[in-house]
């Protein structure tokens, strides 16, 4: 019996993209899951179990803060799957109507936000939204809605809901795009046939094109799941470390960069940042599995 | 034989060398100032050269938010400095415990600063002091004065007072009465329960009573400013729940504000900014006549390199540090930065003079939370601030913070226990 060769050529070809990978993504995650493990007394790094897990769970403080964190990190979900989504779906049915005019520059100026770093996006915002110098107060005074405004970024009940929707208005354009995309390449034979058939219109859409674009929705999601959260950049940016007005608008990235780099006159833990890091870890990931072996599992696909 | 040899070249070297040293010494500061290079170039070192020669200085700063970081690789690696510039409290006392920062406690000048000038650079029991005090910041209110000519007010003296003239600016409405937000949240709790507080827990002994465990955040005198503090919110511009401190600075020197809650590090850049005439007044005391309290806070010393190789000329620079000259040097060149030692400096900038004429009249303390009690986690400083903002929106009663405050405390502080 011959044994098969080893086909030396696979693995060239796989080293460079192995090699980088492990060294910038695997080592560095199980690094951080071995740290969550130690902690330092007096200096000196000892090895103590699941004790991190156990203060970050069964310690009132620690837990308030973490299920703070985590319920603020799913009401960001919620907001950007309920607003952010269906608008990337309207805006991308919108686009790909074969009529409009100008579908190239609605198409770059709603995408353009995108691009834009989130300390501009943070600060254009706030000044947007400023009780003392923002044009938000302004506008709402020129229609007679002025009782509507509030200091609505300094507010415990609307502070998180904002950043959502500033974070939503950021982000709107990937599903956009990717919606855009997969209604494209509906071949117009199918959409024919349908209208042969007396579905135009609306109900094209609802009965046609909505299902056909369905897994591009549930990848959406899933890639809006995993960017919320891992999100940190818009909160720090907008409210600071310390996620005011009173930890409102604090998510898992935020707590986990208190935890774990200090702030003022904390003191950086970087082996609790770890637990924290691996239970965000965590949650992402059996988020994706239920993604992956419950919903994707089942959609239907279609072959053209 | 050879050892014997040996010996004496060594010997020999070490004869030559030393004059050769004495003649050159030169002396590195580690420091996180940058904004201060040419205060020093130009002015402190020139100074200190003249009066010591053979002792050269470098002063070589790094940015500030990566000076901790450096400083403790540098002193690792045996590449730090001489002289070591300190930040307040754990950061320096940690350095020392590890044996980085030498014990200067025997140093001739520092009879010139208080216990509370030095409890920032100690160890908890106060038996060693390992950096000199440089400077401190005072905490009280700026005013505009031609808005307070305006509208007819006197400057406050009584907390009753206070009130009073900011019920006048509201009626008259052509300023917003207490430039402040609660957007960033230090601001209410440095610039304002840190502010008005020392005269309601009575400085140092309340402080000190704290941590010694004898009085607890839920006490009246803990409890109490924050119920003013409450009060203060009617005064605020609107909206102030999202206004930032830049807001607030822009507020103040756009003349839109009468009364700025502040620090005196403020002055440099108010100065800049305003174009109207400013005064400033002690944190108000709660009835007439009674003793009043400042918060003259710790923020800044140098020490010593424990390690390092010019021990000797690094102590005559440290005994300088504490003399009248620095002082003055310091004092003038950095207006808000005021020197913690008890000579008497004179500054030519008014509203310098203003702030640091308080501690003629009242007793000094440092911000509550810096010493010892923030080591922990819940870290009471940075609770304070959201306890601070708050209070002043409302949110909480000042009880309700008192006892939350309090908890946090006793969770990891054994006295509080």
């Amino acid at each position: 019996m011959q044994t098969p060769r080893i086909k030396w050529h696979i693995v060239v070809f796989l080293a460079p993209a192995v090699l980088v990978y492990t060294a910038v993504m695997i080592f560095p995650l199980f690094n951080t899951l071995r740290l969550a493990l130690y902690t330092e007394i007096d200096q000196v790094r000892s090895f103590v179990g699941l004790e991190n897990f156990q203060t970050l769970f069964g310690d009132p403080r620690w837990s308030e803060s973490f299920w703070n964190a985590l319920g603020n990190n799913f009401w960001f979900f919620i907001i950007h799957m309920l607003v952010q989504n269906p608008i990337g779906i309207m805006l991308a049915a919108i686009l790909s109507h074969p009529r409009l005019r100008f579908a190239g520059f609605y198409r770059t100026a709603i995408f353009v936000p995108t691009i834009l770093s989130f300390v501009i996006v943070g600060f254009t915002w706030k000044l947007i939204l400023s009780p003392i110098w923002g044009i938000a107060p302004d506008l709402l005074s020129s229609i007679g809605l002025k009782s509507l405004y509030a200091p609505w970024l300094g507010k415990e009940q609307y502070a998180l809901t904002t950043l959502a929707l500033i974070s939503v208005w950021q982000f709107v354009g990937i599903p956009m795009m990717l919606i855009y995309a997969a209604l494209l390449s509906i071949p117009e034979e199918i959409l024919e046939a349908g209208e042969v058939d007396g579905i135009t219109g609306l109900s094209a859409f609802w009965k046609i094109k909505l299902p056909l674009i369905l897994p591009s929705i549930g990848i959406i999601s899933i890639l809006t799941f995993v960017g919320n959260f891992n999100a940190f950049d818009l909160i720090y940016a907008a409210q600071g470390a310390l996620a005011g007005p009173d930890f409102s608008t604090d998510i898992l990235g935020t707590f986990l960069y208190r935890t774990f780099f200090g702030f003022q006159l904390q003191l950086g833990d970087p082996h609790m940042g770890s637990a924290i890091a691996s239970a965000m870890f965590a949650i992402i990931l059996i988020g994706v599995c239920i993604y992956l072996f419950g919903i994707q599992t089942r959609l239907k696909r279609y072959q053209f | 034989m050879s050892s014997r040899s040996l010996t004496i070249a060594l010997l020999a070297t070490t004869l030559l060398a030393g004059p050769a040293l004495a003649e050159d010494v030169t002396l590195t500061i580690e420091s996180w100032r940058n904004d201060d290079l040419v205060l020093w170039q130009d002015k402190i070192i020139p100074a200190f050269e003249a009066s010591h020669p053979g002792i050269k200085i470098v002063f070589s700063p790094s940015a500030p938010a990566e000076y901790n970081a450096i400083l403790n690789s540098k002193l690792d690696a045996g590449s730090a400095g001489d002289l070591i510039t300190c930040r307040p409290f754990d950061a320096s006392l940690a350095l020392y415990d590890t044996g980085h920062l030498a014990d200067i406690s025997d140093l001739e000048n520092m009879a010139n600063f208080s216990d509370v000038a030095k409890s920032a650079w100690q160890t908890d029991d106060g038996s060693a002091t390992f950096c000199v005090p440089m400077a401190s910041v005072i905490h009280g209110f700026i005013y505009n004065k031609e808005a307070f000519e305006e509208v007819g007010v006197e400057v406050p003296e009584t907390e009753a007072e206070f009130f009073a003239v900011l019920d006048k600016f509201k009626e008259d409405g052509s300023y917003i009465p207490l430039a402040m937000g609660t957007n960033d949240q230090w601001e209410a709790a440095t610039m304002g329960y840190n502010n008005i507080g020392p005269n309601y827990w009575k400085g140092e002994k309340g402080r000190l009573a704290l941590i010694k465990g004898e009085q607890k955040l839920t006490d009246e005198q803990w409890v109490a400013p924050y119920a003013t503090l409450a009060r203060w919110a009617d005064y605020m511009g609107d909206g102030f729940e999202a206004q930032t401190y830049p807001d607030s600075q822009n507020i103040f020197t756009l003349g839109r504000a009468a009364i700025y809650p502040a620090g005196s590090w403020e002055i440099t850049g108010f100065n800049a900014q305003a174009d109207f005439e400013m005064g400033a007044f002690k944190p108000p005391v709660l009835n007439e006549g009674d003793e009043c309290f400042i918060s003259d806070h710790t923020d800044i010393a140098i020490g010593m390199n424990a390690n390092g190789p010019n021990t000797e000329a690094a102590k005559i620079f440290l005994n300088w540090v504490g003399s009248e000259e620095f002082a003055a040097i310091y004092a003038n060149a950095l207006p808000g930065f005021f020197s913690l030692s008890s000579h008497d400096v004179a500054m030519d900038d008014p509203l310098a003079q203003e702030f640091v004429s308080w501690r003629g009249e009242c007793n000094p303390t440092i911000r509550s939370t810096y010493q010892i009690l923030s080591r922990g986690t819940p870290n009471l400083e940075n609770e304070t601030w959201g306890a601070s903002a708050a209070a002043i929106k409302g949110t909480k009663t000042p009880e309700e913070l008192g006892k939350e405050l309090q908890e946090g405390l006793a969770s990891w502080y054994e006295p509080q226990q």
